[in-house]
């Protein structure tokens, strides 16, 4: 098998860093050779994150190259449009709609981009997600990770228990119940819906 | 059993595995987690230095005492250790003593991309490279074995994409390494110009035998495959060069210094054409084209940066790749967080219009809009050197509109040696300890001032007033950051006055404390007049609309309520108060 690219990007702080962890986890007890990249330090300071994760026989660097992701997935609108280049052709890019404004916006130097989404959409295949509202809906703004995960899950070629496993591998005893909810609710989830 | 590891992770995994009892080091991105994960294994001893000089000391000790020893720093820290590691090459050592050094090409977190591989060739020291996080582990057991069998300081250079990305990790057991018998040995251990004459020698043998045993190194290997295209390479960009040109022939150099030179021309003898793939300076490719081998580097290679898979293809493959270009938006740089203790100090300086030498630590971050409170940034501890130094060449009415700002883990790592001197030299300039209570952008490191050690345990916690105030300073003033009516009037009186002060502005870094529930702050409508004074320290919880309204991000508001404070219109309260 050819390594399976998937870039995961946000904002320093949005819980991408045990997204993709969960992900490496998957595909390592799957038997597969993982690399992840991940950013620390001054990156983390609520600035763009991104971590790269690839799978497959044998994987040799850790980074996925521009143009090169099968998978996209983005907890943060702005954060889409920053790396979308990185999609390869016919990939899918998953994007949570939340906005988190960058200190330029903040600041009024410059304005949020509008009708990111729909921009992208015309090349490319988006799946827009309202992780935030779906979270909400379970209880816990926390489980945003989880769900988005969840649709994640849609597009990549692990069964569904292996995924549980691995969650309840990695996330804190006493919300394993709802993470799990949350990964369900997002592995369901429908394009479109 | 197999893991998902740092490369920080496997390299303690692999310290521990290697018998290693002692380790230290100073935070820095990328080498951090190193120790903060070494501490965790049974029978060891980790520790936090105020800086790398002493982290290194401290390790030269351990290994002369026989024990296998970690230190680990970031490439700047090198520059701090340099003293006693030009020093240790010639003595060697006794236990195994193996120095990490973590090179940040691209300046992920890092005030410059120096490369370390120069200054250990300059020291006569070997280095030792790996390419992932197996062969971080791996690499650095031999490290140890090959630190004894020449003794000599081994230094295991890693860069971001080591020591940040995981990789699956064998995990092995642990060789019980007995410490060695202590000697003394003056000829070998005191390093006078007597003695020092002899060593050298043994140095510069040392450094030929080691050179002799490169060639057969198992960690030097050579892949044939289609011979037109030959590369050497080592580290990271060896796995770009695997993706890149999969069937190109590869000679992966996991020691980087000194060069195996048989092998390099066997190799070159054998291939088309040579290529050599190394990021940041031509280290290597100086050494092997003074040898005479024709070979392209950075004709067409750059100095800078990170490579990549895409950027060999095209300049080695000569494949053409098409890509999207990337889109023009605004950008998100990291920004101070809701609740810092550091806004209101810099939005205070920003109102007095004052000038500050800055230093390296989050409030680095101050210098960006729409703060812009720091004029500055060199290294660890400079602010203070340089404020007095700025004194010196522009007289005491130029600086009267400075300070030097600084935080408590920098203070104690290099700053304190520029406050000495400024006390010494009579300057009259004032520095501002922000003092967070941690070592906060290396993600909350204990200091000398903590009150901790890396192990967690209580300790003995300096007391920053009380050692300045020892130093001959006699204004020492303590601050609340979110007070800035009465920060402003401190500065105020301090930047005025005709001797050396210190304003201590002390107030815990936000994220520290996990366990107080946050009540955000809400802006009461009727009240605003929208005169935006809440928006100028920068907070990203603090929302203004396109209809000019401001609101408050709840989700985000620490309620730190420094925005209450200047808001001239009580406008902004905590809910419910």
């Amino acid at each position: 098998m050819e390594s399976k690219n998937i870039l995961i990007v946000g904002v320093g702080g949005q819980g991408t860093l045990l997204t993709s962890r969960i992900v490496g986890k998957v595909a390592l007890d799957a038997g597969f050779d993982v690399k992840l990249s991940e950013v620390h330090g001054m990156a983390q300071r609520g600035g763009s994150v991104v971590t790269h994760v690839r799978y497959g026989e044998k994987v040799n660097a850790p980074l996925v190259e521009i143009g090169e992701a099968d998978v996209i997935l983005s907890f943060e609108k702005l954060e889409t449009s920053r790396y979308a280049h990185y999609l390869k052709q016919g990939g899918t890019i998953i994007a949570n709609v939340q906005e988190i404004d960058p200190m330029p916006v903040v600041i009024g130097a410059a304005k949020y981009p509008s009708g990111i989404v729909e921009g992208l959409q015309e090349t490319k295949e988006v799946v827009a997600v309202n992780a935030l509202e779906e979270a909400k809906k379970l209880g816990n703004i926390k489980v945003v990770n989880t769900f988005v995960l969840g649709v994640l899950a849609q597009y990549l070629h692990f069964e569904k228990n292996e995924w549980i496993l691995a969650i309840e591998q990695t996330v804190p005893k006493k919300s394993i119940d709802l993470n799990i909810k949350a990964f369900e609710t997002g592995f369901n989830f429908r394009k479109g819906e | 059993m197999k893991r998902l590891m740092l490369g920080n992770e496997a390299i303690a995994q692999g310290a521990y595995e290697a018998g290693v009892t002692v380790g230290v080091g100073y935070p820095g991105t990328p080498s951090t987690e190193i120790l903060e994960n070494f501490v965790k294994y049974d029978g060891v001893s980790a520790e936090w230095a105020p800086n790398e000089k002493v982290a290194l000391e401290v390790g030269i000790g351990a290994s002369f005492a026989g024990a296998r020893t970690l230190v680990t720093m970031k490439h700047v820290g090198v520059n701090v250790a340099a003293d006693p590691l030009f020093t240790v090459a010639y003595t060697g050592v006794n236990g195994g003593l193996v120095m990490i050094a973590a090179d940040d090409p691209g300046m992920h977190s890092s005030q410059n991309e120096q490369d370390t591989r120069a200054l250990a060739r300059a020291a006569h020291v070997p280095v030792l490279e790996p390419s992932d996080s197996s062969e971080a582990k791996e690499f650095l057991k031999l490290a140890y074995e090959l630190s004894e069998e020449y003794d000599t300081p081994v230094i295991f250079r890693t860069t971001t994409r080591i020591a940040h990305a995981q990789g699956i990790v064998e995990i092995q057991d642990k060789v019980n390494v007995p410490l060695k018998e202590y000697t003394k040995d003056i000829m070998k251990n005191v390093m006078m110009p007597g003695m020092a004459i002899k060593r050298h020698l043994i140095v510069e043998d040392r450094e030929k035998r080691m050179a002799i045993a490169a060639n057969t190194m198992s960690i030097n290997k050579i892949e044939y495959k289609d011979k037109k295209i030959g590369v050497i390479t080592s580290g990271i960009p060896y796995q770009y060069v695997k993706d890149a040109l999969p069937n190109a022939s590869v000679l992966k150099l996991g020691m980087v210094n000194p060069l195996p030179r048989t092998l390099i021309e066997e190799f070159a003898k054998n291939v088309e054409t040579l290529y050599l793939v190394e990021e940041l300076e031509p280290i290597f490719e100086e050494q092997i084209k003074s040898w005479g081998i024709k070979a392209i580097g950075k004709e067409i290679l750059t100095v800078q940066g990170e490579y990549s898979a895409n950027l060999l293809a095209r300049t080695i493959g000569g494949m053409q790749i098409e890509t999207e270009k990337p889109a023009e938006l605004p950008g998100r740089p990291p920004v101070l967080c809701p609740g810092c203790p550091h806004r209101g100090v810099y939005y205070t300086l920003k109102k007095l219009g004052i000038h500050a030498t800055g230093d390296i630590g989050c409030y680095t971050l101050g210098a960006l809009p729409p703060l812009q409170g720091i004029d500055t940034c060199i290294c660890m501890g400079a602010s203070i050197g340089m404020i007095h130094g700025m004194e010196k060449a522009r007289g005491r009415e130029f600086t009267k509109d400075w300070v030097a700002i600084i935080g408590d883990s920098t203070f104690l790592h290099t700053g304190v040696n520029g406050l000495i001197n400024l006390v010494y030299n009579q300057g009259t300039s004032t520095v501002m300890i922000l003092d967070n209570s941690t070592t906060g952008m290396t993600g909350h490191q204990e200091h000398a001032a903590t009150g901790k050690t890396l192990d967690g345990n209580a300790t003995y916690a300096i007391d920053i007033p009380s050692l300045i105030k020892s130093i001959g300073v006699k204004h020492v003033i303590m601050a609340d950051p979110f007070d800035t009516k009465a920060l402003e009037k401190i500065i105020k009186t301090e930047v005025a006055r005709d001797e050396a002060s210190v304003i201590i502005v002390k107030a815990p870094c936000e994220l520290l404390d996990k366990t107080t529930k946050r009540i955000p702050v809400e802006i009461d409508q009727d009240k605003c007049k929208q005169c935006y004074i809440c928006t100028k320290p920068g907070c990203p919880a603090i929302i203004k609309a396109e209809d000019g309204t401001v609101s408050i991000n709840t989700a985000l508001c620490s309620g730190c309520e420094l925005c209450s404070g200047i808001c001239p219109f009580k406008a902004i309260e905590k809910v419910g108060k």
